[in-house]
């Protein structure tokens, strides 16, 4: 085993034990960004010289004893979250040449977490996909299949996780975007309850779906890694000012007396026939673990797709108009004022980008505005009163994190709903604002199947208690890419 | 749910976007087959349902109002494609 394999609970042990030094960790890492990143193409900018210093601090604090559980360790950052002085570009050519002038609340944490930055990660542009296909910059690779894709839109965070570039990495989840790139390459990956982790400083797509999260090599760093990122923040007013536990408390290997339900909509028509065989089996682990399980329905499931497509939009719609070519970013200079913001906009948003702020533009336009967004936020209430059903009765559920294995490159760029319907397993949890984890589960002709748990609201203790026993009596996250 | 041509470019001028002549056949298959998609909200009967507009009960979260230093001018106008001074420069509105 070699030190960029290590977990952050590994690693930390390591790190306070003076077998390794953060500076040796921080080196392997980089080391293996060299040899890996031409095939999976995972970041955008590797912060290397950053990263040396940042380690060299934290070899001092460890050195004078004032280490803490993430002095040292290293992570990769989702380029939309704003580094200070380091380029944030959202893999837009909107933002190519963007460098914040302020830091991210998350990447505040980090750093007095004294951990250490070694790169920004590749994403669908503006965090909008489910494949990193549609990065302006360069697609990124499945570690597991390098034909295939790593799951969008945080393909980067999770492909430098499973590929051993760093110890652990942020993503970003709006309809999935953190927990199907996780299933997808074989790493935990976890969405917490909106309001849970502040905004602040991550480049907004859709406000109200939006959350930052840990993508891990096992449940324990994901636990260590929202200890720290989790909170409220004055600077973001949906962020709820509840008590952070520490999350590493909950993590006991059994699970008698908890009650789980199994969503059969999760079960969908086209879902390959081996994630099924994958999730029966992985439903019974949770049995043998003490779980009572039982099939339940959540009717509204089917209509999740279109709820999601309507709002998400409608939200970057409006978010997105800020982008106009005079404060930052891409300005394209033409004769008028009107003619400079649409050329602006013309060439600096990729084909994906503007189909949502079209499709966003559309649904909130006057004339369409109850039709489709009033009535997509009036079934978005049904979808969220089901799930305070489901929860009086289980303390979590279980579905698949995604109906299918990480298809190929380039195999559903053509066709939008196609691409959409990756994203049905997890689009509801964004909906509902509650928290959802993806862990893997398995794998088909070597490729990564997740499950994921649901939780309630503020259930984050329980959805990695299930996690950590279902993760500590299999042995699928031990199993590494080759790259 | 057919959008048309002229439908189509009356969203890109409401988004501020212009589109070449190939998006603008290409967006208007698309948006047209997922509208289509998205006409099965129709069947949900949402008589008397409120809308949510987001998860969090949370209302109307006011802090106290003191005083805190802001960005300086400098670091906010370093990414300016354009300056003058401590402002941004921007094309004339008005002809």
């Amino acid at each position: 085993m070699t030190n960029m394999q290590l977990t952050i609970h590994e690693a930390s042990r390591r790190l306070k034990e003076k077998q390794i030094s953060s500076t040796e960790l921080a080196k392997d890492c980089l080391e293996r960004i060299r040899q890996a990143e031409s095939k999976v193409h995972a970041l955008v900018t590797v912060t290397d010289e950053l990263a040396l210093e940042q380690a060299r601090r934290a070899d001092e604090l460890i050195a004078a004893g004032d280490a803490g559980p993430l002095t040292g360790i290293p992570i990769v950052i989702k380029d939309n979250m704003c580094t200070k002085g380091v380029r944030t570009t959202c893999s837009s050519k909107m933002l190519e040449n963007f460098v914040p002038p302020y830091d991210a609340t998350v990447v505040e944490k980090i750093n007095a977490q004294n951990m250490v930055t070694v790169g920004k990660a590749n994403m669908d542009e503006f965090a909008m996909g489910s494949s990193t296909e549609n990065s302006a910059l360069f697609p990124t690779s499945n570690p597991w299949d390098l034909s295939r894709v790593p799951g969008g839109s945080s393909g980067g965070s999770a492909v430098a996780v499973a590929a051993g570039e760093t110890v652990c990495a942020l993503g970003s989840d709006t309809g999935g975007s953190i927990r199907q790139p996780a299933g997808f390459c074989s790493v935990v990956g976890m969405k917490p309850t909106y309001g849970r982790v502040s905004r602040y400083g991550l480049v907004a797509f859709a406000s109200s779906l939006d959350q930052i999260g840990p993508l891990t090599q096992d449940v324990t760093d994901c636990a260590i890694l929202l200890n720290i990122i989790a909170g409220d923040d004055k600077r973001d007013s949906t962020s709820v000012p509840q008590p952070v536990p520490d999350y590493t408390q909950c993590l006991k290997a059994d699970l008698k007396g908890l009650r789980l339900g199994v969503p059969k909509e999760y079960f969908v028509e086209g879902m390959q026939a081996e994630v099924n065989t994958a999730m029966r089996a992985a439903i019974g682990k949770l049995e043998e673990l003490g779980a009572e399980v039982e099939e339940i329905s959540l009717p509204h499931t089917p209509y999740a797709l279109a709820v999601y497509y309507i709002i998400a939009p409608s939200e970057a719609s409006a978010n997105l108009a800020r982008y106009d070519g005079v404060k930052y970013g891409y300005s394209y200079e033409a004769k008028s004022m009107w003619e400079s913001m649409e050329k602006t906009r013309e060439n600096g948003f990729g084909p994906e980008v503007k189909r949502r702020i079209m499709l966003g533009t559309y649904a909130l336009s006057a004339g369409y505005y109850d039709a489709w967004y009033v009535k997509a936020q009036k079934v978005r209430t049904l979808i969220r009163r089901e799930f305070d059903e489901a929860f009086k009765k289980y303390d979590a559920l279980v579905t698949p994190t995604s109906p299918t294995v990480p298809f190929k490159i380039g195999e559903k760029m053509d066709d939008p709903l196609q691409m959409y319907l990756s994203d049905i397993c997890t689009l509801p949890v964004n909906i509902a604002g509650v928290p959802g984890i993806s862990i893997p589960a398995g794998f088909a002709d070597g490729l990564p199947i997740g499950m994921q748990v649901i939780g309630k609201p503020f259930g984050e203790e329980t959805i990695l208690k299930v996690a950590h026993a279902y993760e500590q009596a299999t042995e699928w996250h031990k199993r590494r890419a080759e790259v | 749910m057919k959008l048309s041509r002229e439908e189509v470019l009356h969203i890109a001028r409401l988004a501020r976007v212009a589109l070449t002549e190939a998006e603008i056949t290409r967006f208007s298959e698309q948006l047209s087959n997922l509208l289509e998609h998205f006409e099965i909200l129709q069947e949900v009967d949402t008589e008397d349902v409120p809308p949510t507009a987001q998860s969090v009960a949370l209302k109307s979260v006011m802090r106290d109002d003191e005083v805190a230093p802001s960005l300086p001018p400098d670091d906010i106008l370093a990414n300016a494609p354009k300056r003058e001074g401590d402002c941004f420069r921007v094309r004339a509105v008005l002809e």
